[in-house]
């Protein structure tokens, strides 16, 4: 890799650098400013009443003095994994679809539809969720705003980005190797299968792990759907409150304790987006070694 | 080069940075007010504050909505000029003070496609609390009860728990909702559920043809008028709250907005004008 020494040290590569190194420490200042942010605004509730109460609390109950937070970590992680696990293979094979079947006009107007899609506010796919999926989920079991329409939601937002994502990893694969696996008379599927998906595994899991981000931080669909009621879920036809729903919900209403209490969350799903991150760089490691 | 990157940002960004953080928003400035508090209050003094600068050009007023507690939180801090408070003050809040503009009742609202037409108190708080969760139990038809809560920290849940004598942690919800709106949606698309929201909202919906239906209380119909006349027992005043003795263009706009200039406005919110 390069050090920044043993580059050219011309007059227009320093102002470069200069700006560069600003920017990068800007960005990871920032970064650590929130984190600390939010370390600061839950100290007083850890002062008062230290770290256990989050997780064996009876319940969620912050004005009664209760703050079990475990049911909320478990519904953000299951909506979250869930979306990403039934977006993310109809993500890949939409970017298979369109690089190696689609013919390239029908490949360019879906690619157009997809970026359209990409671009939908979240607050209009909960609004949408509420009026007409909730209903329909509701027909099959009350009370209809669930889990499973959270998952539902979540996933219909998160497959245009993986589409579009996994579209470019395809588009850069390079060309030479398709030709040579033609040249060896390889079908087209086999190709995709045995050559293209194995050499892409990394960078799709990288969007992958971008993508249960996004999943774990969206606020507005999920509280129109989700029901938000805090509770550990035992089917996907039960209400739950994710992480940000109960910022979102109760944030602007909540003084002393209870707002130091959600700051809680905020921390919580910031760490657990970063483990998310740290085991996702992991696992691509070891897929490089292998 | 590191070393003069590392004081750069020590010297100057970072003060910067503190700076922009502990910026006041509510700067001593004669034309320029904020507001904020509660979502049931704001859009009604959002109508007013056109009004009144309308009324007196140059003055920009500011309204945020964000509940109650911020609304009197704000006050207190100084963070805002006014809070906005759709409760009133409790006893540990009588460093403030409060001046009603118009007031309000919180009701119990149905689909349209239920039966029921009228509960008593009782068998609400035993539909809220769990003990009865089939429409059949109360003489309604054979569905389970989707109960419909407000989230913990509304003046609405606050001023239901007080009438119902009920706390939040024995209510059983099936459903945990933000905003009225965000309620009426939810009964609307729901048949077996019920819920609570402002009458002002519920009554505008209700009349833009939303599939609810206002529950009458107490033998009490749910309407602004019974809200008007002290009738209806859930009832609750909307409040401008300021900190300290009331002057300059503060004092100037509570004075409008419990002027019968803006009657008007309030009745088109479909609030009830405090009069005086």
């Amino acid at each position: 890799m390069f050090d920044s020494n043993t580059l050219n040290p011309h007059r227009s590569d320093k102002f470069l650098l200069i700006t560069l190194r600003g920017f990068s420490a800007l960005a990871g200042i920032t970064t650590v400013l929130i984190l600390l942010f939010l370390i600061a605004e839950s100290f007083p509730v850890f002062q008062k009443f230290g770290l256990l109460v989050f997780f064996i609390d009876s319940s969620w109950y912050p004005r009664e003095q209760l703050f079990n937070l475990v049911p909320m970590m478990t519904a953000s992680l299951l909506a979250a994994t869930c979306a990403v696990l039934l977006a993310a293979p109809l993500g890949i094979f939409s970017g298979v679809f369109c690089n190696y079947y689609a013919p390239p006009k029908l490949a360019w107007i879906y690619r157009r539809l997809i970026e359209l899609i990409a671009g939908v506010p979240s607050v209009v796919y909960g609004f949408w969720g509420l009026v007409v999926l909730v209903p329909l989920i509701l027909n099959i079991r009350p009370p209809g705003a669930s889990l499973l329409a959270g998952i539902l939601v979540l996933a219909l937002m998160i497959f245009p980005t993986m589409a579009l994502a996994s579209d470019s990893i395809f588009h850069s694969f390079p060309k030479e190797q398709l030709n040579g696996a033609s040249a060896l008379g390889f079908s087209r599927w086999r190709t995709i299968f045995s050559l293209i998906l194995p050499s892409v595994k990394r960078n799709l899991l990288a969007a992958l792990s971008l993508q249960i981000g996004r999943a774990l931080g969206e606020t507005m669909a999920v509280l129109m759907v989700c029901g938000n009621v805090v509770q550990l879920p035992k089917s996907f036809f039960d209400p739950v409150r994710t992480l940000t729903a109960n910022m979102a919900l109760e944030m602007s209403y909540a003084t002393g304790s209870h707002r130091s209490a959600l700051f809680v969350s905020g921390l919580i799903l910031v760490l657990l987006i970063i483990f998310l991150v740290l085991s996702a760089e992991f696992l691509q490691r070891r897929i490089q070694n292998d | 080069m590191g070393y003069k990157m590392k004081k750069l940002f020590c010297e100057i960004i970072f003060p910067i940075l503190a700076s922009l953080a502990f910026f006041n928003i509510a700067s001593a400035d004669e034309t320029k007010l904020t507001l904020t508090g509660s979502s049931t209050v704001a859009p009604l003094v959002l109508e007013i504050a056109k009004a009144f600068e309308k009324k007196n050009p140059g003055t920009k007023i500011d309204v945020q909505s964000g509940g109650s507690s911020r609304g009197i939180s704000d006050a207190r801090s100084g963070l805002a000029h006014i809070g906005m408070a759709s409760r009133d003050l409790k006893p540990e809040e009588s460093d403030l003070k409060n001046h009603v503009i118009a007031k309000d009742g919180v009701c119990l609202i149905l689909n349209k496609k239920n039966k029921i037409e009228k509960l008593t108190d009782e068998q609400v708080v035993k539909i809220y609390t769990g003990e009865i969760k089939n429409w059949k139990d109360v003489g309604g038809a054979d569905a389970p009860i989707t109960v419909v809560n407000k989230a913990e920290g509304r003046s609405t849940l606050e001023l239901f728990e007080n009438y119902f004598k009920i706390k939040n942690s024995q209510i059983k919800a099936s459903v945990v909702i933000g905003d009225n709106e965000q309620g009426i949606k939810t009964v609307a698309g729901n048949p077996n559920s019920i819920g609570y929201v402002s009458i002002g909202t519920a009554e505008f919906d209700a009349r833009q043809g939303s599939q609810i239906k206002l529950l009458a209380m107490g033998g009490v119909p749910a309407s602004i008028d019974n809200v008007k006349n002290g009738k209806f027992p859930l009832s609750r005043p909307l409040n401008l709250i300021v900190k300290g003795e009331l002057k300059g263009l503060a004092k100037k706009f509570i004075e409008f907005a419990q002027s019968p200039e803006v009657f008007n406005i309030v009745r088109q919110q479909y609030f009830e004008p405090a009069s005086k």
